[in-house]
């Protein structure tokens, strides 16, 4: 499969940058693979698996704690909140990000707040059911 | 005239001062390079952002309705004024270049006839801009207690600009902060961040892509928004950061300087006045001797 240019960052470092065939992205809507030369979108991100496949033999599987997408013609952006290796992620860890949800959740003033924190806890409960954790 | 033994007191006070500097400088060197090294990694998130930012905010221009974050809602009465500052002295004229930056910009909008209000994030910039601008520091942010300044406290602190500007109690924000040039350069800066600045796109004739949005634009623009101010924040404690050790490397670089120097001049005067006494004796002697 052809390559194309992908850049992940996190607040506090660039975490990726290089040539990949394709990405899967957990996209709000649902996830979504990006390959060379997929049509202009920005996309918010939900909690969820990153797959990185940089040739069929080598993948890389990461977590994020949600951000955003954009692909464009130039490459495929992701400005992530947070970005853990797959294998550092537990139960435990993953309970301390359901937390964080759900004190978001409690501090929530209004209702489209309350709505998104739910939602995103939803979410990584969904996601901690499908790990088997 | 001091007597030997206060030249001689002198002297060890000074070389004791001269060895605490030399211990502080080479422990701002060594934060130093972990403070420079954390401002250059966040950089490529924020620029990306802007990227982001100035795609997406282009394209919601075209449909007419854009967030109050971005555009400020038209107004300009009331300007809040975030300095970041450090929590620490001794580092030259680091904190007090910030905080007069700040104080200039705040006299010359209150010239204008706006209201100024101020938020002080470090301890040092809320002591100083204290006694000019008591009533109208509406907050004072202490990060003593953070080892190393990461996001969530620069999204504490994002959040809550983000929600006073919801309370419609400012509507222009600006930070200021020294950005980091290089160890003897820091450039006090004030940047805007509420409404947004957004660098200007190329030429007409650049074709854009059209995007499509998961979730509508303006949920996304709503959360890029909010985001972004946390971002710069963090971009701009950052960049203090390695400001402040740069700083404080180069003062106390002077200050064992001048000790080396102060030492060496007492040292002549403590080794004048020694032979001068010793001269003093000699003759007492010898005429004491020639009387006989």
């Amino acid at each position: 499969m052809p390559a194309f240019p992908f850049e992940l960052v996190a607040p506090e470092k660039l975490v990726y940058s290089g040539e990949v065939e394709s990405v899967i992205v957990p996209g709000t809507e649902g996830e979504f693979a990006v390959l060379k030369d997929h049509a202009p979108v920005i996309s918010s991100l939900k909690p969820g698996i990153m797959v990185i496949e940089e040739s069929s033999q080598a993948k890389l599987r990461l977590y994020v704690r949600g951000g955003f997408a954009e692909a464009a013609p130039s490459g495929l952006t992701i400005l992530a909140d947070q970005v853990l290796p797959l294998d550092e992620v537990d139960a435990a860890k993953l309970g301390a990000e359901i937390e964080i949800f759900e004190e978001e959740l409690e501090r929530a003033g209004t209702d489209e707040a309350r709505r998104i924190a739910t939602e995103k806890r939803d979410q990584l409960l969904e996601l901690k059911a499908a790990l088997k954790m | 005239m001091p007597s030997l033994k206060d030249l001689r007191n002198r002297i060890g006070s000074v070389k004791a001062t001269q060895k605490i500097t030399k211990a502080m400088q080479m422990v701002a060197a060594a934060k130093l390079r972990r403070a420079q090294m954390a401002a250059e990694q966040a950089r490529p998130y924020a620029e990306r952002m802007e990227r982001v930012l100035a795609n997406l905010a282009a394209s919601a221009a075209t449909t007419g309705h854009l967030p109050a974050l971005l555009d400020g809602g038209g107004r300009d009465a009331i300007h809040l004024l975030v300095v970041c500052t450090g929590e620490r002295g001794l580092c030259g004229a680091f904190n007090a270049s910030i905080a007069r930056l700040a104080r200039d910009s705040a006299f010359s909008l209150q010239a204008e006839g706006k209201t100024v209000k101020l938020l002080c994030v470090g301890k040092k910039g809320y002591d100083i801009l204290r006694r000019q601008f008591g009533r109208q520091i509406i907050e004072a942010i202490e990060l003593r207690s953070v080892r190393s300044i990461g996001f969530p406290e620069a999204d504490a602190i994002g959040r809550k600009i983000v929600a006073l500007h919801a309370a419609m109690e400012f509507d222009v924000c600006t930070v200021f902060y020294a950005q980091f040039k290089s160890v003897i350069a820091q450039i006090p800066t004030a940047q805007q961040i509420i409404p947004l600045a957004l660098p200007e796109q190329g030429g007409e004739g650049t074709l854009k892509p059209a995007y499509e949005y998961e979730r509508d634009e303006e949920e996304i623009l709503s959360a890029l928004l909010p985001r972004n101010i946390s971002i710069q924040i963090m971009r701009a404690l950052l960049e203090n950061a390695a400001s402040e050790q740069g700083a404080r490397m180069s003062a106390m670089d002077n200050a064992s300087r001048n000790a080396g120097e102060m030492i060496r001049k007492q040292t002549l005067q403590y080794n004048r006045s020694r032979q001068a006494m010793i001269t003093k004796e000699l003759i007492e002697i010898i005429s004491g001797a020639e009387a006989l």
